[in-house]
C-alpha cells in the first residue's frame, strides 16, 4: 500500500507525515508540487507547513500547483485524501472541502496539546476510532479558526460531516469548535491539529494520531 | 589645483586613524565603494576589533577535543558526535535591530543564524532563543516583547525548525537594550563539511537567493556598533526585512547543491552583505576575485556600488562553483525557484576587484579588509565594584516562619522572570521534524538524531546578568555551569560550548574590564570542565546613554545523548519515588532571585562556582540516566530548591513532601551551584546510592513524590492548584 505525501514549496511536515505512514505499515511516496503525476498511489496526504509562505492567503497559491490538477479529480472520484493544517487550508481553497480557515481568535500562533473528540468514524481516515473517542493531538497554527456560512455549518452538522471537535475549550475561535471536516463521501478529510506529531509518545504527547494512518491502510487493504 | 573634499568616514563609523590606515594600505584615497566596504568590514560587529585580543584565550586554552572538526573562526563550530554524525551550532545576537523594529529584528536574527549553520554544510534542525527585556510592566516592554516573540514565531515556524528552549528574563538594565540571542543547531555527515573559501582560479562566483535591496544598508556599522541616542526611530531603514519562505527554499536548495557536490566554497550573507562575503571568501581562498556588480540582481535599480556592497538584504548566499558545473548548479536553483546569478570569478591576482558600469570601483587586497584593526582598549575595574561586593544580602530581612517562606515561594514563582513561559513558547512550533524529545520548560532541549539507535543531542543556554554585574568572572562561569548542568540533567554528556557576549560600550574602560573578566572566566571554566568553545558572537554597545547593561554572557552547551529513549524530564510523576538533593548547599544569596524579587536588591558576591563538582555531578547524572534509575531530574538555579521543586511538581502534575535538614530559608532559596534535585525510581535506591558514592557526589534524601501539594514538613504546604495559579497567570496578565 502506497501513500503519497505532497511537497509544495514551503511544506514543512512532509517528513513527519511520511514517518507516520511508515509507522502505520504503508510505504510513503514523495509527490512533487510541480509534477502532474500522482505516481499511482492509493491515498494522498497534504502535509502542514506554509506553502508559498502563506502569502496572499493560506493555501491560495498551492491550490493552483500542477499536482492539484491531478489530485482534485482523483479526490472527487474517491481517492482518500487527508489535509493536515496547511493541507486542510489547501483543500478548502480547492473546494474539495467546505468552509475556510481564518486567523485565530487570539491573533497569535498557538502550539498546544489538545483533547479532540472524534465525531465521525465512517471516513477513510477515522474508521480505526470509536465514536466519541477522546484523543490528544497537538495543534500548531496561526490561522486555524474554522469558518463557514450558517447554511453550510447547519448542513455539515445535519449530514454528520464534522469529523473532529475541540473538547474542553475552543482554542482558536473555530465555529462550533470544529477541528476537522470531511466531504459527503468521507474520502476527503481535513483537520487543523497534527495527528502525524502524535504517533510516538517519545516525540509527541501521545500515539493517538496513528489511527488516521491506520484507518486508511486498513480501508484500502480491505 | 583643487582641494580634495573630506570623505565621510566619520559618518560611516570609521575613526581618523582607521581612515588613514585605509589610505596607507591602498596608497591613495579609497573610492566611495571601497570606503563603504572598509567601514562595514571594520565595524565592531564584523571585525571584533575590541574583543579579539581577549577572545584568543578561548582557542589557546581550549581543552584538547578529538570531537572538534571545526572551531573558532568558522561560520559555526562543528563537533563529531559519533555514529557518523556531526553537529554544528552557534548563538548570535540581534539586540539592536530588535529594539528598533522588534518583529523584523528578531525574525532576521533567526534567519541569520540559520544561514550560518547552513553554510557549514549542515541541515538546520532546531532553534533556541535567549531573551531579556526591561521591566515586565514597563510600557516599552509591551511594545518590544510581543514583537520579538511574534518575529521569532513567524520566521522559525515558517522555516520548519522546532524551537526547543531558551530563556526569558527581565531587568531594568535591558530597558533600552533588549537582548535577543538566537541559537541554531544543524546535523550533517562529517564528510559534508563545507568551507568558506574562494579557491581555484577560474571558478565562478554565484550569488543566489533573494534580490539585493536597500534594506539594512550599513546595519552592522550603524546599528550594532554604536550606542543609541535619541534618534533611534531614524534608524528604521537600517533594519532588514525577512522572508522565511525564501529562506526555506534556500535551505532545501543548498542541501541539494551540497549533496550533488556542486559547491567548492560557500558563505552566507549576513552583516555587511556582499562586502563581507566577497572579502572573506577571497581572503580565505586563492586570494583574488573579480566581481561585476552590474550582475547582482537588484530589487531597486537605483542602488549604486556602496549600497550594493553594504546592503543586508536577507536570504542570500554566495557560492564558488567550477565552471563546468555552473549549469547544473543553476538547474538546482531553478527547481527550488531560487534566483541565482554568476557575478564573478576567482583570480590569482591577490586583489579583490569589482567593476560597475565599466569602471573599476574596488581594487583592494582582501585580507586588509577581512582582518581589520585590533585594539587593546584600556580597561579598569570600576571603583564602585567594592561597594557593590560589600552590600551583602545577609543583611536583608528574611521570612520568619512557615507562612513567610510560603509567601516568598509564591512571590518568586509568579515573578515575571520565573513565571510560566507558555505565553511565549506556545507561539513556537516545537513539534516540526518529529524529533523533539524534550523542549521548554524542560532543563534542556533534546533532539533525536538517529531513529534506529536513539542517538541524540541536548542543548541549553543560560546567562545571569545579576551574577555578571557582581563579578563578571564568576558570573560567566556560573552561566557556563548552569548550561552544562542543564544538558546533563537530561542524561546527556556535555561536549562543546558556544557563547554570545552581551556588553556595553568597549570604549568605556569599566565595560572593557567586565568583558576581559568574562572571557577569562569562560576560558578557565571551559578548560576546567573539559569542553571547548567552538564559536560565538560578541555584542557591544548595549547601552543607552552612559548606562550599560549588566554584563550578560549567554552560554550555550551542546551534549550528546547515547539513547534519547532514556531521557530524563524535570516532571515528578511517579508516586513514592524518593526525592534526592544532589550537591552542597551553602548560604549563597548574592545576585539571587530571592534578593531581586523580594527586596529589589543586587549586591554581595555571587555564588562560588565549583567546576570540579559540576563535572562529577554531570557524570553521575549521565550514568544514572543510562541505567534508568531516575524518573526526574531538575537543575537548581534561580530561586533554588523551592522553585525547582514547584516546577517539577507542576510539570508532572504530582506533588511531593520534603523535610529539610537545616535552616529552611537557606535550603529553600540558596543558589549554590552544582546542585540538582532528582526523583529516584522505586527499587533503584541502592543502585543510585552506589553511583553517588562512586562519583563522589553528596546526596541527601529529602522526601518523596506524591500527593497533590508541595509540602515542606514543619513549615508549609501549597496545593498544586495554588502553585499553578501563581505560576501561570503572570505573563498573560502582562501581555494579553
Amino acid at each position: 500500500m502506497r501513500i503519497g505525501v505532497i511537497t509544495f514549496p514551503g511544506s514543512l511536515d512532509d517528513r513527519d507525515a511520511a514517518r507516520a505512514v511508515r509507522l502505520a505499515g504503508a510505504e510513503p511516496v514523495a509527490l512533487w508540487h510541480g509534477d502532474r503525476d500522482l505516481r499511482g498511489v492509493d491515498a494522498v496526504i497534504l502535509p502542514g507547513g506554509f506553502s508559498y509562505g502563506d502569502y496572499l492567503r493560506c493555501g491560495a497559491i498551492a491550490r493552483f500547483a500542477p499536482v492539484m490538477g491531478e489530485l482534485v479529480p482523483a479526490a472527487r472520484a474517491g481517492l482518500p485524501v487527508l489535509g493536515i493544517c496547511n493541507g486542510f487550508q489547501i483543500l478548502c481553497e480547492a473546494r474539495l472541502l467546505p468552509g475556510a480557515l481564518t486567523r485565530n481568535a487570539g491573533l497569535k500562533f498557538i502550539t498546544r496539546d489538545l483533547r479532540l473528540r472524534v465525531e465521525n468514524t465512517r471516513t477513510a481516515w477515522t474508521r480505526a476510532y470509536s465514536g466519541g473517542d477522546k484523543i490528544v493531538v497537538p495543534l500548531k497554527s496561526g490561522e486555524g479558526a474554522y469558518a463557514a456560512d450558517p447554511g453550510t455549518l447547519a448542513g455539515l452538522e445535519a449530514s454528520g460531516l464534522v469529523v473532529l471537535r475541540y473538547s474542553g475549550g475552543n482554542p482558536n475561535g473555530s465555529a462550533a469548535a470544529i477541528a476537522g471536516v470531511c466531504n459527503a463521501a468521507g474520502n476527503v478529510v481535513g483537520l487543523m491539529p497534527h495527528p502525524e506529531h502524535a504517533v510516538d509518545a517519545l516525540t509527541g504527547p501521545s500515539a493517538d494520531g496513528l489511527g488516521f494512518f491506520a484507518s486508511v491502510v486498513a480501508g484500502v487493504a480491505a | 589645483m583643487t582641494i580634495e573634499q573630506v570623505q565621510p568616514f566619520a559618518e560611516l563609523g570609521l575613526t581618523q586613524a582607521e581612515y588613514d590606515k585605509i589610505v596607507g594600505t591602498l596608497g591613495r584615497r579609497p573610492t566611495d565603494a571601497e570606503l563603504a566596504l572598509y567601514s562595514v568590514m571594520w565595524s565592531e560587529h564584523c571585525s571584533y576589533k575590541s574583543s579579539k585580543v581577549h577572545l584568543r584565550q578561548l582557542a589557546a586554552q581550549a581543552p584538547p577535543s578529538r570531537a572538534l572538526l571545526a572551531g573558532i573562526g568558522h561560520n559555526a563550530g562543528v563537533v563529531d558526535i559519533g555514529q557518523g554524525y556531526a553537529v554544528t551550532f552557534k548563538i548570535e545576537s540581534h539586540n539592536h535591530p530588535s529594539y528598533v523594529e522588534p518583529h523584523q529584528g528578531a525574525a532576521t536574527g533567526v534567519g541569520g543564524i540559520v544561514r550560518d549553520i547552513l553554510a557549514m554544510g549542515a541541515r538546520p534542525v532546531a532553534v533556541m532563543d535567549a531573551l531579556r527585556f526591561g521591566p515586565a510592566s514597563a510600557p516599552d516592554t509591551a511594545r518590544v516583547l510581543p514583537g520579538v516573540v511574534s518575529g521569532i514565531s513567524a520566521y522559525g515556524n515558517c522555516l520548519g525548525l522546532p524551537n526547543i528552549g531558551g530563556e526569558l528574563d527581565f531587568d531594568p538594565c535591558y530597558a533600552g537594550n533588549p537582548l535577543v540571542n538566537a541559537l541554531c543547531v544543524g546535523v550533517m555527515r562529517p564528510a559534508d563539511l563545507q568551507v568558506a573559501a574562494a579557491s581555484g582560479t577560474g571558478n565562478q562566483v554565484i550569488l543566489f537567493g533573494a534580490a539585493t535591496g536597500p534594506d539594512g544598508v550599513g546595519g552592522a556599522s550603524v546599528l550594532a556598533s554604536a550606542t543609541f541616542g535619541d534618534g533611534a526611530s531614524a534608524k528604521r531603514p537600517s533594519v532588514q526585512v525577512g522572508d522565511p519562505f525564501m529562506e526555506k527554499l534556500l535551505v532545501e536548495c543548498c542541501l541539494e547543491l551540497f549533496a550533488a557536490g556542486l559547491v567548492v566554497g560557500i558563505q552566507d550573507l549576513g552583516a555587511a552583505g556582499v562586502a563581507c562575503a566577497t572579502t572573506e571568501l577571497a581572503a580565505a581562498g586563492t586570494g583574488g576575485m573579480l566581481i561585476s556588480l552590474d550582475a547582482v540582481p537588484l530589487r531597486d535599480a537605483s542602488l549604486g556600488p556602496p549600497e550594493i556592497l553594504m546592503s543586508e538584504s536577507q536570504e542570500r548566499m554566495m557560492a564558488v562553483v567550477e565552471p563546468g558545473r555552473v549549469a547544473e548548479f543553476l538547474g538546482v536553483c531553478a527547481r527550488w525557484d531560487v534566483r541565482a546569478a554568476v557575478i564573478g570569478e576567482v583570480t590569482d591576482t591577490g586583489r579583490l576587484v569589482m567593476t560597475w558600469h565599466g569602471e573599476t570601483v574596488v581594487d583592494i587586497p582582501p585580507a586588509s579588509a577581512a582582518d581589520g584593526p585590533v585594539y587593546a582598549r584600556p580597561l579598569a575595574r570600576p571603583a564602585a565594584q567594592d561597594a557593590l561586593a560589600a552590600d551583602d544580602p545577609a543583611a536583608l530581612p528574611r521570612p520568619a516562619d512557615g507562612a513567610g517562606l510560603r509567601a516568598d515561594l509564591l512571590a518568586l514563582l509568579s515573578s515575571p522572570g520565573l513565571a510560566d513561559k507558555s505565553w511565549v513558547t506556545d507561539q513556537y512550533d516545537r513539534y516540526v521534524r518529529g524529533d523533539t524529545v524534550l523542549a521548554m520548560p524542560e532543563d534542556g532541549g533534546l533532539l533525536r538524531v538517529d531513529q534506529a539507535t536513539g542517538l541524540g543531542i541536548a542543548l541549553a543556554t543560560d546567562g545571569n546578568g545579576r551574577y555578571g554585574r557582581l563579578d563578571p568572572y564568576r558570573g560567566t562561569q556560573l552561566a557556563l555551569s548552569e548550561a552544562y548542568r542543564n544538558v546533563a540533567a537530561t542524561g546527556a554528556r556535555p561536549l562543546a560550548v558556544t557563547n554570545c557576549l552581551n556588553f556595553g560600550s568597549p570604549e568605556d574602560p569599566a565595560v572593557m574590564w567586565q568583558f576581559a573578566e568574562a572571557v577569562r572566566g569562560l576560558a578557565d571554566g571551559c578548560a576546567a570542565l573539559g569542553v571547548p568553545v567552538t564559536g560565538g558572537n560578541v555584542s557591544f554597545y548595549n547601552q543607552t546613554g552612559a548606562v550599560a547593561i549588566h554584563p550578560t554572557p549567554v552560554v550555550g552547551v551542546l551534549g550528546v545523548h547515547d539513547d534519547v529513549r532514556r531521557r530524563v524530564s524535570i516532571a515528578f510523576s511517579a508516586e513514592g519515588d524518593r526525592v534526592v538533593l544532589l550537591g552542597r548547599t551553602g548560604p549563597e544569596f548574592g545576585g539571587s532571585a530571592w534578593a531581586h524579587v523580594r527586596h529589589g536588591h543586587l549586591g554581595g558576591r555571587p555564588p562560588s562556582p565549583d567546576l570540579e563538582a559540576e563535572r562529577r555531578l554531570a557524570a553521575l547524572l549521565a550514568a544514572a540516566a543510562a541505567a534508568g534509575l531516575l524518573s526526574a531530574a531538575h537543575d537548581l538555579s534561580d530561586g533554588g530548591l523551592a522553585v525547582a521543586l514547584a516546577e517539577s511538581c507542576l510539570r508532572g502534575g504530582t506533588g511531593c513532601e520534603v523535610r529539610l535538614p537545616g535552616d529552611p530559608f537557606t535550603w529553600l532559596f540558596s543558589e549554590s551551584p552544582a546542585r540538582c534535585v532528582v526523583a529516584v525510581r522505586a527499587g533503584a535506591e541502592a543502585a543510585f546510592g552506589r553511583l553517588l558514592a562512586g562519583h563522589g557526589v553528596p546526596g541527601e534524601t529529602i522526601g518523596a513524590v506524591g500527593g497533590d501539594r508541595l509540602a515542606v514538613a514543619g513549615y508549609f504546604a501549597v496545593s498544586l492548584a495554588e502553585l499553578a495559579a501563581a505560576h501561570t497567570q503572570t505573563l498573560p496578565a502582562l501581555f494579553g
